[in-house]
């Protein structure tokens, strides 16, 4: 068996809490009956409505155009009438975005010339990453980046390495597992059609050791793949950021100051993205579903489960069952995830976890008692204790120069922190000020 | 569920470790070496333990209060630490008013005027003492000490020995094993027993409150240079030998208990590095050419200053650049 790979600077070892979910095979949930897509559900422009009040749409149509480059495509999760184009909280800002409110109508019809074999064989790179566009893929790891803008790659960096990401270091999260079991064959399909667009010689499945199931499957998957390699990977969080994934394998380094993985001629797909990619060239049918955990020990019954995008959190919810005492509702993992001040909120492509917590409390905060373990254990090698003091004070020049726009947020810092700081909320705080300020100066000159 | 939904920023999950935790664990750790200072120097000496706690306790209430903190903090074990490290490092013939004073001084002055734990610049037990031995000069004198009872041997021959590191008197008549057990060793209370204060020491390191890269690189900063320095033909023999350099005065109880302190020590493992081998130098060349014995105060209060420069020009390398701090970028 190869070495273990790992990130050599900081990480956590958080409780995995995964057991209660990663035996449990995915379930394709009922179609809710009514669902709201989000205009704004991936970085980037939001998409604009080109349905109106009234309309009936088929599964899989055009509900929402990209407007540019980076930008993506939004479709109609279900068959149906438009009910309304109204707003909706999008649960990664907290802010109300355009939706279109679509009524099922259960016939579950797919829209003309979609969810169909392509001929793959024959097609142009440039075809699948036209169809991986129209189709409205983005990186479903929780980052919701284009997956069409990392597939074209400029010419000036060329990628030789593509992985796919099964490290699936968040707690909780057990849903790229089960994917990485159930579809291990797809998911090598995927990771070849992406090597194939940008003409990488070298893929890599990097998975967790926590997982060695799904490791076996891939090392039998690939036995006879000379260019593709499994990746053991050590349990370390944040082992799945694309930044510490790329060192564990490769030992690059993705530069500072706004640098990309293919800086380093890497390129970095979650497991289920992978998956989407597949999906789009090969059936050409559109993200308007995905597989996630619903898990937390506020949930009656835990679970891996396919649901419809635009699916009502509050209804997922109610058919799980909440617990007495659950006061926390997380979209994403217990690391990076975030939490909701309500229910009412539609699922969007990049939620990958829905953790129910009880008896959630904040913990009281101290001062800084400079013990250096924020500084031990960031991966990014930043000082955060220091940094988000900058923060609270507002003093965006020593923030900015303690390198704020590096941080990922991964939370290791907050999570190691004997003083209960909020470190990651300041650095999110002087982050979103810092933007406003630029935004002001902008229109001010 | 929905009215009660607490939003807060993630991670939602934090690690067990406290600030209570790790100041009790502390106070764990030098329980062997207070336990060993009572043999040897009698009961007498638990009162200063006593008296020291109590006052730092103390103080540290009335400081919360005024200061409108919450008054569980006395709890968190900082100011129990700052009372017992400070009666640790007390002569045990030190009158008992010298022991309040300081543990007032440490927790009032040294600690709470600068915004309580965590923004104090000096280790208040150890800016106490200094202080303690500016105001009391004659009280906290050498010549006052008392001797210890032995674990094994006779007492006679080293009674009139101050501390081993003075420089007139006997020769010492102190082998290295005296020295590790704190056999007959005069001294402050808690600092003779260096077997007790390795094992505390130990443990912290492996309980990963202390960064072990300090204490080896204080003590192997002495260690070198006392072994290189020339000493003066008028030194006595023991001066050019590092081991007993090593063994004797406050070293190791500074080098796994003072100079650890998390407040007032650098945050990255390169900067406690820098940090030790200072405290290490200082110490060598105050007691190699200083007019005083031991010096391991001095270093590391002096060490303490220079923590947020240090802090400032150590930085850990920013992951995907070559050097600590990219180059300032437009806010």
């Amino acid at each position: 068996m190869a070495k273990t790979m790992t990130f050599p600077v900081g990480g956590v070892h958080p409780e995995e809490g995964k057991d209660r979910t990663s035996g449990l095979p995915i379930r394709v949930s009922e179609p809710p009956g009514e669902v709201a897509v989000l205009m704004a559900q991936h970085i980037g422009a939001p998409a604009r409505p080109v349905v109106k009040k009234k309309d009936r749409v088929r599964k899989g149509q055009l509900v929402g155009e990209a407007q540019g480059f980076i930008s993506a495509n939004v479709h109609a999760p279900v068959s149906g009438a438009v009910k309304a184009v109204e707003e909706r909280i999008y649960s990664v800002t907290g802010r109300r975005v355009p939706a279109v409110i679509i009524e099922n109508d259960g016939q579950e019809r797919w829209a003309r010339g979609l969810n169909e074999p392509q001929d793959v064989e024959s097609m142009e790179p440039a075809r699948m990453v036209e169809l991986v566009h129209e189709c409205g893929v983005v990186g479903l790891g929780g980052a919701t980046f284009p997956s069409h803008v990392k597939l074209s790659p400029p010419a000036e960096t060329p990628i030789a390495d593509v992985f796919v990401n099964g490290a699936e270091c968040e707690p909780c999260a057990t849903v790229d597992h089960r994917l990485m079991l159930e579809h291990t064959d797809d998911v090598v399909d995927g990771l070849k059609l992406i090597m194939r667009i940008v003409k990488a010689p070298n893929g890599y499945v990097g998975i967790e050791r926590n997982k060695p199931d799904a490791i076996e499957a891939f090392r039998k998957a690939l036995a006879d793949e000379a260019s593709i390699r499994v990746v053991a990977l050590q349990v370390k969080y944040p082992q799945g950021a694309e930044q510490q994934l790329i060192t564990a394998v490769t030992g690059r380094e993705v530069p500072s100051q706004g640098g990309l993985p293919g800086d380093v001629g890497c390129l970095v797909h979650n497991v289920a993205t992978t998956l989407a990619v597949r999906d789009a060239i090969r059936f050409r049918r559109p993200l308007v579903e995905r597989a996630l955990t619903v898990t937390g020990d506020g949930i009656e019954n835990a679970g891996n489960f396919v649901e419809r995008v635009g699916t009502s959190v509050a209804g997922i919810l109610e058919r799980q069952g909440l617990r007495e005492g659950a006061n926390q509702l997380i979209l994403g993992g217990p690391m990076m995830g975030i939490a909701q001040g309500t229910a009412d909120v539609p699922l969007v492509k990049g939620n990958n976890a829905l953790l129910v917590l009880r008896g959630a409390r904040i913990p009281p905060q101290r001062d800084c008692i400079h013990c250096g373990r924020c500084v031990e254990h960031c991966p990014l090698g930043l000082m955060p204790a220091e940094l988000s003091i900058a923060c609270e004070k507002q003093d965006w020049d020593a923030a900015v120069e303690l390198n704020m726009l590096e941080c990922k947020e991964c939370g290791c810092c907050a999570y190691v922190c004997p003083a209960k700081r909020r470190i990651v909320h300041m650095i999110k705080f002087g982050k979103a000020e810092l933007r406003l300020r630029k935004a002001r100066a902008r229109e001010g000159s | 569920m929905e009215n009660q939904l607490l939003v807060s920023s993630s991670p939602h999950v934090r690690d067990a470790d406290t600030i209570e935790k790790i100041m009790w664990c502390v106070v764990v750790a030098l329980a062997p070496a207070a336990a060993m200072s009572i043999y040897f120097f009698g009961f007498g000496v638990l009162k200063v333990y006593v008296i020291s706690i109590a006052a730092a306790e103390a103080t540290e209430l009335l400081c919360l209060r005024w200061r409108g903190k919450p008054l569980s903090r006395a709890a968190d074990g900082s100011a129990f630490i700052t009372g017992m490290l400070l009666a640790m490092v007390l002569p045990p013939s030190a009158p008992y008013y010298c022991s309040l004073v300081g543990a007032v001084f440490a927790v009032a002055v040294v600690k709470h005027a600068f915004g309580g734990l965590g923004c104090n610049i000096w280790n208040p037990a150890l800016a106490a003492r200094v202080f303690l031995q500016f105001a009391y000069p004659l009280r906290m004198s050498l010549s006052q000490w008392s001797v210890p009872r032995m674990l094994w041997g006779k007492a006679a021959e080293v009674a009139t020995m101050a501390s081993p590191l003075a420089k007139e008197g006997a020769a010492a008549p102190l082998s290295h094993l005296d020295l590790l057990f704190g056999n007959g060793v005069p001294g402050c209370i808690g600092e003779t027993c260096k077997v007790a204060l390795l094992l505390g020491g130990l443990y912290l390191i492996a309980r990963r409150v202390v960064d072990w890269r300090i204490p080896l690189f204080y003590i192997g900063t002495v260690f070198v240079l006392t072994w290189l320095l020339p000493a003066g033909h008028d030194a006595p023999a023991w001066a050019a030998d590092p081991f007993y350099h090593v063994l004797s005065g406050g070293l190791i109880i500074g080098a796994f208990f003072m100079a650890t302190d998390m407040v007032t020590t650098p945050v990255t493992r390169r900067g406690r590095i820098v940090f030790a081998m200072g405290c290490g130098l200082l110490v060598a060349l105050i007691r190699r050419y200083g007019g005083y014995p031991e010096g391991v105060a001095y270093s590391i209060i002096f060490m303490n200053t220079f923590t947020p420069l240090i802090d400032r020009w150590v930085c850990p390398r920013v992951y995907g650049s070559r050097t600590p701090r990219p180059a300032r970028r437009q806010a």
